[in-house]
């Protein structure tokens, strides 16, 4: 008996794989059953539905790139403190002490990789008319998704804490002290007030929530960093999982009827 | 500004880019001759090679070879935002409407090398290397070729499909029709997908390091400031609209919009594969709002926007004491002032500090209400009439809403180039802008 054999025969390697490896038609079946990862898929599609010149396998990539982001992201927090006095110096100390690393590069162009690759996968869902009936819960399931994917790209935008950082956060959440009725600066916000004492004002309106303040400041790094690394992300994961099931229950990869 | 050599090593890199495209048309010679039986657009392609091959020789033996600074000049005297704006619209529709000629694999690789050679060049001029070259604009040159491949492929299949359907045969997406399990037909693709992205992104990490600026001040702020690539679309936007519209508004309405499109399109035609005839409308107007909107003024934001927000061409040094006249008036200006000579300022002595700037914006109150309110029952009754009657009412409110919204901008464009007009409706005592 081979070594091989020997392995295969074992009790713990068939606690872990039930059946026989994937190389006739039967167990190929069984693997996509088996395994919760490749459970996500069906056991079998149209050929034509998954062809590269169809789906640009850009959904895929975009789900690969959020597990990239992940495991990135999970060991830059070793190296990152997010407050004013560390946040710039951990991410010097990364690229001076790590001289040929390229951990911090991987997450930031992973990052920019994923909002083309999740604007790719729309454009192909949009032009192959895939978000029709009955996949229209789904197609909104993935604008969140889109929604989100830039908010996590924003946010993370912050934490180097250098010149582009804060200024481009800047730039972008101004934008939010302009909201109709709830920025100090949006219209109608003047109407907003008991008496003469106005509600919305610097302190108390849509950008102080976003920012935890009057301008970009230590507050917002914590708020950033947390929504970065915990809040956004689970609230993906999940949407994720909604949108992976919703492809299988609405019928799978698209296609002529 | 004064420059007059190239430095080895950005000789040597333009060599090696001009190798790798002498390769690509090398290999797609190979490809037209031996694949598509196509000999005389494989000699034509091997020669382009050689044309390419000569620039790699040119610059590693440091030749220096530079874009002419009067051509520069001449390029950047053509170029402004209107300009920009109008080529891209232009192009756009004549891609549509010659998509047969322009997705025919000849047409389309004559404008990827042609726009490859440009680029090669432009890059010899140091103001448009600064900016192209900045690492987190890398990201752009990506999305332009990546969006440009994937408008060719849906559109190459689009055409191929309309004339299948045409023909009384089945489309393209329907003829390998039978099941194949996903074990290993799928797996194996996936595999293949996340390795090679693997490797893409260790070889963009390992040739780019992550940009680290000084550390953050509030003292100091950068001029140009700008917001991430992906937003600036949105910021362009700010020339047009006031930030509750260009920052608020508008980006709520692209959510809202994307959103509702499956339940607005009524048409059950081209659902699971690539077709323009069956979907004209919706195809249209989703390509006009994403590549020509959205993609288009990302661009110019990051390439052609300098210090100040101020229009910089191709190839021109980004000026921050650049100075513009701005004479932007307000429709209220044009319409009381101008024409029927009463100062802005009676209607707030005359009547007040709540009627005074209702009665002063009456003229663009009254513009943005028909915009708004008597468009939609218009179209419905003219134009759009066979939607309306095959939408119904919500539908039809729906869609024309978020087509009133997604015109808003080239509207503004258009007032802003053609008539200086700052705001249709100005009441900047509550912030409310048009």
């Amino acid at each position: 008996m081979s070594v091989g054999d020997f392995i295969r025969n074992s009790q713990v390697w068939k606690s872990v794989f039930r059946h026989p490896a994937p190389r006739d038609r039967r167990n190929r079946v069984v693997v996509m059953l088996t395994n919760v990862f490749l459970h996500l898929h069906p056991v079998s599609v149209r050929k034509s539905g998954i062809a590269l010149s169809y789906t640009w396998c850009m959904g895929g990539l975009t789900f690969f790139m959020f597990l990239e982001l992940t495991v990135t992201g999970v060991l830059l927090m070793f190296y990152y403190r997010p407050t004013l006095e560390h946040a710039y110096n951990d991410i010097l100390i990364l690229r001076d002490v790590a001289t040929l690393g390229i951990l911090r590069e991987l997450h930031r162009w992973g990052a920019h990789a994923m909002v083309i690759t999740i604007w790719l996968h729309m454009y192909r869902v949009f032009l192959t008319g895939s978000y029709k009936p009955p996949r229209e819960f789904n197609w909104g399931v993935g604008v969140i998704l889109l929604v989100l994917t830039l908010l996590l790209s924003f946010t993370g935008y912050l934490l180097p804490w250098d010149q582009l950082a804060i200024w481009a956060i800047t730039v972008g959440s101004n934008m939010a002290r302009a909201t109709p009725f709830l920025g100090y600066e949006g219209p109608g916000a003047t109407f907003l007030k008991v008496g003469d004492v106005s509600l919305i004002h610097s302190g108390s309106d849509a950008r102080f929530i976003l920012l935890g303040g009057r301008f970009v400041s230590g507050e917002t790094l914590l708020r950033f960093y947390v929504l970065h690394c915990v809040a956004i992300p689970l609230a993906v994961a999940v949407l994720i999982a909604v949108h992976f099931w919703r492809v299988r229950k609405d019928g799978g990869i698209s296609g002529p009827l | 500004m004064g420059e007059h050599t190239l430095d080895k090593g950005l000789q040597n890199g333009l060599a090696f880019f001009y190798l790798l495209v002498a390769l690509l048309n090398f290999g797609f010679a190979a490809y037209s001759i031996a694949g598509a039986k196509k000999r005389l657009a494989g000699l034509v392609w091997a020669g382009v090679g050689v044309l390419f091959l000569l620039h790699t020789v040119g610059y590693i033996s440091h030749q220096g070879w530079m874009l002419s600074a009067a051509l520069r000049e001449f390029i950047d005297s053509l170029t402004g935002p209107v300009t920009y704006t109008m080529v891209s619209i232009v192009a756009f529709a004549l891609l549509l409407y010659f998509r047969k000629f322009f997705v025919q694999p000849d047409v389309a690789w004559t404008i990827l090398q042609l726009s490859l050679l440009a680029g090669g060049w432009a890059m010899t001029d140091p103001n448009f290397r600064e900016i192209v070259a900045k690492e987190d604009n890398v990201p752009i040159s990506m999305l332009i070729y990546s969006v440009a491949f994937f408008t060719w492929l849906a559109l190459y299949r689009a055409v191929q499909n309309d004339e299948r359907l045409a023909r009384g045969e089945p489309v393209l997406e329907k003829v390998d029709d039978e099941k194949v399990l996903v074990w290993p037909d799928l797996v194996y693709t996936e595999l293949i997908c996340m390795i090679l992205a693997t490797f893409v992104l260790i070889i963009w990490a390992v040739l780019l390091k992550a940009p680290l600026e000084q550390p953050a001040t509030s003292a100091k702020a950068p001029n140009p400031s700008k917001a991430p690539w992906y937003f600036l679309g949105l910021q362009e936007m700010l020339v047009y609209y006031d930030p509750w519209m260009a920052g608020v508004v508008l980006p709520t309405m692209i959510i809202i919009g994307l959103i509702a499109i499956p339940y607005i399109d009524f048409n059950r035609g081209g659902n699971g594969y690539f077709s323009f005839v069956e979907r004209k409308f919706a195809v249209t107007i989703f390509l006009f709002g994403f590549v020509v909107l959205w993609v288009t003024l990302i661009v110019l934001g990051t390439f052609l926007r300098g210090p100040n927000w101020n229009f910089f061409a191709f190839f021109e040094y980004w000026d921050p004491h650049k100075v513009l006249p701005l004479n932007n008036v307000n429709l209220s200006q044009l319409v009381w002032l101008n024409v029927f000579h009463i100062p802005l300022d009676d209607f707030k002595l005359r009547f007040g500090d709540f009627l005074g700037p209702i009665l002063r914006e009456l003229p663009g109150i009254i513009i943005v209400g028909l915009y708004m309110l008597a468009l939609p029952p218009l179209l419905a009754r003219t134009f759009m009439r066979s939607y309306f009657l095959r939408m119904g009412f919500v539908r039809f409110i729906t869609l024309v809403t978020l087509i009133q919204f997604m015109a808003a901008l080239p509207i503004k464009m258009v007032l802003r180039w053609v008539i200086n007009l700052k705001y249709i409706v100005a009441i900047p005592e509550i912030f409310f802008n048009i």
